[in-house]
């Protein structure tokens, strides 16, 4: 009598936890999109926390060093979304590379709460002339005197 | 040439492994018991083949001789020393033969340890660590192959991922890491042996495979402190945790690890959950694989997954195997291993323990859904999708929560049972510590429900752990008239494991100390400023003094000099953020800077700079006692030092002069906590 007391107890924890976890899991899931699906979703991706990923629109980039605020264009060949983050971009941040913004699409802004750089583990060398010996050498050369 | 020796040396492992495998249950069945010396020789020898795989691959890194294919990976000639020998496990292929070799050294030691031990057990359990093995070895001279030669040879590689070449906790995070990853091995070959030698149903098993455990756990919770600080002094962010996959998948074996210890002495004590404690045995071993899985088979975009290839499908079917063995083996001998004791009173010590397993296994199961669930979504339904920190905050903080009360109500409680009135007497002290750190946390500030539960339930468990080394340390006092630190250290010496466990309980209430305050009174401010502004973050002010760049062998560095403005304005300190770019990449690599005290961390990154030096972009963050969280880690392994090496359940040998302990009773005994307690 006493085990099945036991036994219905564990059963009824495990529903319970079971019932949290997933109800927990389908509020918390973040979907990732391109430019393109989020458009598509028009007004139901609207003001729904995603991830968003593609390539930095080459040209797009605004930064204003005073108020931190970073302006740039996300995009995938065939759809733009127009970005705003808040803080420096990342130091890495440039031009063409892949990005994943978290954030929430609205009224045609996409506001990053979390800026993602991605960190290709294929790592380049930077081209003749981006290096940055070459790039800071003012700043080189005045610390060294 | 090193790279034919090494490759050689792999093959002939692989051989001599199956071969152990294969004679093992040959020798027992046909009672050739003499054979057995063969299998615990290949154990030998399979160490002494790896070992000089290893070294091998050092002495290649080192001599940068980019013939052999990981060299040519990681190598660089700029690299420093250093940086070359961690490159070791800085990769793909050289952490998979770090993997085998630190199991099989782990291997020898078991045998060599423990080989005089009559019955089949011991015969057994290598048997398995040679399976893991030949696993291991099969990676290494198939997909992981480190050793391909290369053609034509290149005369400088790129050196290591720059990440991993950017602090010096690279050449401790990942080695501790293996230790307590691959030690999980070891028990779970002792609950294996234990099956198949039929002596499951005695408690002689745990009793080796616990020590192991330990020795594992120790080194696992120090490797992910070390991660977590790797993460704090690398990344930039300022924070340490971010429930990150390759995070995740650190944490759940030490759950499941941390789930055993307290089971584990439930079964000693009790002749209780014996089945329970075998299958946390495989669950930590199939997690530590799971690990390896996630960070290393390149299903992950991070730091830790080096590449995408065949190598996932080995280690899905490894697990696979893995646990269709265990289920077969298990289900096989149930009936005899599980066990048919019965709790005592509701209030025990054996109530709070299986309370603390099931939490601690409901956090890992969160942690382990939460990880997989952005897998399957995608293999299954195909979208890309991803758990947020959210998630995992909203199911598992509540866990740890209720873990760290468990944690003042275990010590203070009997094993067996005692009345409700008893109960409450022994809780009344822990509750005062309660209230005492809730209304500090309040009026520090705290106003979450979990934050100020969290401050509390440290002060509860403070005063229930050190409450223990009060009523012993009196107790000794009070029988043989022991001055105050001779009394702490016999009570020490005279039931390690007892005390050790506490000592490992107040490092993680520092750990746990330092998480709540930081994550609820963290404050940061990021702004562009030019040399002589200045910027102030609650009430920590730093100018800046300049932007300067210097020129290093394998990159160029560019930093900002901050000075730390005290009360009274004048210069109490520096602080240099610096931006790291190498040669080998066009992303950099941050180095924030960060002045510690016992109150807290002021955490400086330089985020971004004007190229001729006018201004730089700072980030500044105050964080209330993250120190404390690296101190907890080091008191957590020194708990487990102590645990480890106790002797047999014993007193220490009396020194000439005192009175036989036996006459005295009411000396806190190893095996007789309630005396104690029953005599305060």
């Amino acid at each position: 009598m006493k085990k099945k007391w036991i036994i219905s107890g564990l059963v009824a924890i495990v529903a319970i936890f079971a019932w949290l976890l997933f109800g927990g899991l389908q509020k918390n899931v973040v979907f990732f999109l391109t430019p393109k699906e989020l458009l598509a979703k028009g007004a139901e991706g609207d003001g729904v926390p995603v991830r968003l990923g593609g390539q930095v629109k080459p040209g797009s980039t605004k930064w204003d060093a005073n108020t931190l605020d970073l302006r740039f264009t996300v995009t995938d060949g065939s759809g733009d979304i127009p970005v705003k983050s808040t803080g420096a971009p990342p130091q890495m941040f440039r031009d063409g590379m892949g990005v994943v913004v978290e954030g929430k699409y609205q009224h045609g802004l996409f506001q990053a709460t979390n800026l993602m750089v991605k960190h290709s583990n294929e790592y380049r060398a930077p081209k003749p002339g981006e290096e940055a010996h070459e790039k800071y050498k003012t700043l080189i050369q005045q610390s060294s005197k | 040439m090193t790279g034919t020796i090494a490759h050689n040396a792999l093959l002939v492992s692989v051989v001599v492994v199956a071969l152990g495998v294969i004679l093992t249950p040959v020798a027992i069945r046909t009672e050739r018991r003499e054979w057995l010396q063969l299998v615990y020789g290949a154990i030998y020898t399979n160490f002494l083949l790896v070992t000089i795989a290893t070294f091998s691959m050092v002495y290649a890194l080192v001599t940068h001789d980019f013939s052999i294919s990981y060299v040519a990976n990681v190598g660089s000639r700029s690299t420093p020393l250093l940086f070359t020998i961690i490159s070791l496990w800085g990769a793909l292929e050289g952490s998979i033969l770090f993997w085998g070799w630190v199991l099989a050294m782990y291997s020898a030691a078991v045998v060599w340890l423990h080989h005089r031990r009559p019955g089949n057990l011991v015969p057994y359990a290598a048997m398995t660590l040679l399976a893991v093995s030949a696993f291991f070895g099969i990676l290494l001279v198939g997909p992981a192959d480190p050793f391909l030669p290369v053609f034509p040879v290149p005369a400088d590689g790129p050196g290591p991922n720059t990440l991993l070449q950017n602090h010096y906790l690279m050449a401790v995070h990942p080695p501790l890491l293996y230790l307590g990853y691959v030690g999980m091995s070891v028990p779970f070959a002792f609950a294996i042996g234990a099956i198949l030698s039929n002596e499951a149903t005695s408690n002689e098993w745990a009793v080796l495979s616990r020590r192991w455990m330990l020795a594992s756990w120790g080194f696992l919770s120090a490797a992910i402190i070390a991660g977590m600080w790797w993460s704090y002094e690398v990344l930039g962010w300022g924070g340490y945790w971010a429930w990150d996959p390759v995070e995740n998948a650190s944490f759940l074996p030490w759950l499941t690890a941390t789930a055993y210890l307290h089971s584990v002495m439930v079964q000693e004590r009790r002749n209780m959950l014996r089945l329970w404690t075998l299958n946390l045995c495989v669950a930590t071993f199939v997690l530590t694989i799971l690990g390896t899985f996630l960070t290393r088979s390149g299903i992950l975009s991070s730091v830790h997954a080096f590449t995408t290839g065949a190598i996932g499908y080995y280690f899905l079917g490894f697990i696979a195997l893995v646990l269709a063995a265990t289920l077969v083996l298990v289900a096989g001998h149930s009936d005899r291993i599980r066990t048919h004791g019965s709790l005592g009173g509701a209030a025990s010590r054996e109530t709070v323990f299986l309370l603390n397993n099931l939490f601690l296994t409901a956090v890992m199961l969160t942690v382990l859904v939460g990880t997989l669930y952005p897998l399957i979504a995608e293999a299954i339904r195909g979208v890309k999708v991803s758990v947020g920190e959210p998630f995992f905050n909203m199911m598992a903080i509540p866990a740890m929560v209720a873990l760290l009360f468990l944690m003042g109500v275990g010590p203070a409680l009997p094993w067996g049972s005692t009345t409700w009135e008893d109960t409450r007497r022994r809780l009344v002290p822990p509750s005062i510590g309660a209230l005492v750190m809730g209304v500090i946390g309040v009026v520090s500030g705290a106003r979450g429900v979990y934050a100020i539960l969290a401050f509390a339930f440290v002060g509860f468990a403070a005063v229930g752990n050190l409450r223990e080394y009060w009523i012993g340390m009196r107790a000794r006092r009070n029988a043989h008239g022991e001055s105050w630190p001779v009394a702490f250290v016999r009570l020490m010496r005279g039931n390690r494991r007892r005390y050790g466990g506490y000592v490992a309980h107040i490092g993680v209430l520092f750990v746990a100390l330092g998480v709540t305050a930081s994550a609820t009174f963290r404050t940061e401010r990021e702004a562009t400023i030019t040399p002589g502004q200045t910027l102030t973050v609650s009430g920590r002010t730093v100018r800046l003094k300049g932007v300067w760049g210097r020129e290093e062998p394998q990159r160029s560095v560019i930093g900002a000099t901050l000075e730390v403005i005290d009360a009274n304005g004048r210069v109490s300190g520096i602080l240099e953020p610096r931006m790291n770019y190498y040669r080998v990449s066009d992303q950099p690599v941050p180095t924030p800077d960060v002045r510690s005290s016992i109150k807290g961390d002021l955490y400086a990154n330089l985020m971004a700079f004007d190229p001729n030096g006018a201004n730089a972009t700072v980030k500044l963050i105050v964080e209330p006692l993250v120190p404390w969280i690296w101190f907890g880690g080091l008191i957590v392994v020194i708990g487990a030092v102590i645990g480890m090496f106790h002797g047999r359940r014993r007193e220490p040998v009396a020194v000439p002069s005192r009175a036989p302990v036996v006459s005295a009773p009411p000396i806190p005994r190893a095996s007789e906590p309630e005396v104690v307690t029953a005599s305060s």
